[in-house]
């Protein structure tokens, strides 16, 4: 059924439906959040969720001055990220600007690397303010040279002045152009959305529009990926699940620096999506220091003192 | 006779420009020479450990490019700021080691001077013990000390403010940065000179001041494999050879000094040697 028949693509139909979503507690959601950070992961389970967060992050580099050696190396690393040690498992994928995608592809492929997924930032990434025309052009683009993830992002000011249809619509055609090829992950901008009930409807908005996953931020604002937001997130794909049988992703990005803030966006995928969500297929870290200081737990774990960055390789 | 009660202070570490707790919540009791209960210091974690490290790194580059004027400077601004704190520390030396007031304010005194003779070693070291050495080549040939990166110490148990002292100055003089382990015995005076230091202009994370067990920690300094050298002068000898095998592993300097001397700079100083052709 189209949109799981939660919305029939007009605009009133998708206003009662934002409407009839429930306010979210705000105090509720960031005790609930900062109570899970609390939790103590040792041992076998933290060797178990490093190697479980290293094979779900996007491994990512959105910089201007990206250069085809720099993203060629990513790709290398992203294949396998400790060179010295063949246990250490790949990346979920590389996350790249559209016109790297074909280098990234190229390059994953030439060195075996064949598993690992290429995500292209699409719709004008970070902003989001173009035409439509060269959104789908964008999109089109990066599918074209191998993407086969599309991280777009949403219209921050339709939303907030309330023109909840243009961000619909405007999804709904990123996905026709996706089709089979690319999965999409909606990018919200959660520090732009002020509030967390603008997050839940933000996140029920872009699931009935047809996303795959929906994603925190770009990286470019702060404050990014903060747990009460990742734990609202969760909160609606758990509902979305519970109303439509369909499991919608999760992809924190942005500010997730240090094996501890990986374990505790795990530990809050476990308490609230529940276990199936904790698989890369269902759950990624938008990330690029994040890896080394993985890499550097897992040595530590290994070889009983702690590593140093001078280790593993500059990004 | 007064109702008033005692505010008493809470001592906790010194991280990157901060004063946490221990992220493992232990304390231990300091008593002093009679035995009485005197504060409950922060037991530092091998987690305290790493925190500050990850501090002292990233503070590194910047401490390291700061010009030798600058850093001394701001030594000199230490020495300032204790000066003017003296009394503090001269009751704090006497209420836990329980020496005399003149010997208290003989260690604050010569605390101080020891903070202004290392601040006027930093312009001075480079000229000292760098060198213009003669090639047979058209070029200019410089060996110029450099500083090594993060480097942890062990302070002495006594004197606790002047040992601190003599472990911090020359590590920071020549552009390292410091993790130190301060006296067990007496932590006090340690941890009023890192609210000294958070007065004094020293960049966060340049210099790291954990309170707890040497047993416990020296072992992790010495494994640690991003600390580049180790100053072990306040460590019991029975744990020297031990301390030395853990840091060989990863070729970490270890030193063991005696007394307040420009050698202690120098120790943590590597030769860098430029070639540069004449003429162009």
């Amino acid at each position: 059924m189209k949109f799981f028949g939660l919305v029939d693509g007009s605009d009133s139909s998708l206003r009662k439906f934002l409407a009839s979503l429930p306010a979210v507690d705000q105090v509720g959601a960031d005790s609930r959040a900062a109570m899970l950070a609390t939790r103590s992961i040792k041992a076998s389970s933290k060797r178990w969720a490093i190697d479980t967060a290293i094979r779900m992050v996007d491994l990512t580099t959105l910089e201007g001055a990206d250069t085809r050696g720099k993203v060629e190396a990513l790709c290398t690393k992203a294949v396998r990220p400790d060179p010295t040690n063949p246990d250490v498992p790949s990346v979920g994928a590389v996350c790249v600007y559209n016109d790297m995608v074909g280098i990234a592809r190229t390059h994953l492929d030439l060195i075996g690397g064949q598993h690992v997924g290429v995500a292209a930032v699409s719709t004008a990434f970070p902003s989001g303010r173009a035409s439509m025309s060269v959104k789908i052009q964008d999109t089109q683009d990066a599918i074209d040279a191998g993407a086969s993830e599309i991280d777009m992002v949403i219209d921050r000011g339709a939303f907030l002045s309330g023109n909840y249809i243009d961000v619909f619509n405007e999804i709904v055609a990123i996905r026709e152009i996706c089709g089979d090829k690319a999965h999409l992950k909606v990018i919200f901008e959660t520090g732009e959305l002020v509030t967390y009930d603008n997050v839940r409807k933000a996140s029920f908005l872009a699931m009935a529009a047809g996303a795959h996953f929906i994603k925190t931020s770009t990286g470019k604002v702060a404050p990014a990926a903060t747990a009460p937001v990742v734990l609202v997130m969760l909160e609606a794909v758990r509902d979305f699940y519970a109303m439509t049988q369909v499991r919608i992703g999760v992809k924190p990005a942005g500010g997730i620096r240090t094996t501890k803030d990986a374990i505790k966006q795990l530990v809050l995928v476990n308490e609230t999506a529940g276990p199936d969500w904790l698989t890369p297929s269902l759950f990624r870290i938008g990330a690029s220091a994040l890896l080394n200081d993985l890499l550097m737990q897992r040595m530590k774990m290994d070889d009983g003192y702690y590593a140093s960055p001078q280790y593993v390789t500059i990004d | 006779m007064s109702n008033r009660i005692d505010v008493k202070k809470t001592y906790k570490l010194y991280i990157n420009g901060v004063f946490p707790r221990t992220e493992s919540g232990r304390t231990y009791e300091v008593k002093n020479a009679k035995g009485d209960f005197i504060a409950n210091p922060c037991l530092a974690s091998r987690k305290d450990l790493k925190d500050a490290v990850v501090a002292a790194r990233a503070a590194q580059p910047g401490w390291n490019k700061a010009t030798a004027y600058n850093k001394g400077q701001i030594l000199y601004r230490i020495a300032e700021m204790l000066e003017g704190r003296s009394a503090q520390f001269v009751d704090e030396i006497c209420a836990v080691t329980g020496v005399t007031k003149t010997a208290a304010v003989k260690e604050v005194n010569e605390s101080v001077d020891r903070l202004v003779w290392y601040a006027g070693w930093s312009d001075k070291i480079s000229s000292l013990t760098g060198a213009l050495n003669p090639v047979a080549g058209p070029y200019y040939n410089f060996t110029i000390p450099e500083s090594m990166g993060v480097i942890a110490a062990i302070a002495p148990e006594s004197p606790s403010l002047l040992g601190l002292i003599d472990a911090i100055s020359p590590i920071i003089v020549g552009g390292n940065t410091v993790v130190v382990l301060a006296s067990n015995k007496a932590p006090l005076s340690a941890m009023s000179f890192a609210e000294v230091l958070a007065t004094s202009d020293v960049p966060a994370g340049v210099i790291n001041i954990l309170t707890g067990k040497k047993e416990e920690i020296a072992p992790w300094m010495a494994s640690h494999m991003d600390i580049d050298g180790f100053d072990i002068s306040g460590l019991n000898k029975k744990m020297h050879t031990d301390i030395k095998v853990a840091g060989a592993e990863n070729l970490k300097r270890i030193y063991s000094f005696k007394a307040a001397e420009p050698g202690r700079i120098l120790a943590f100083l590597e030769n860098k040697t430029v070639w540069h052709p004449i003429g162009i």
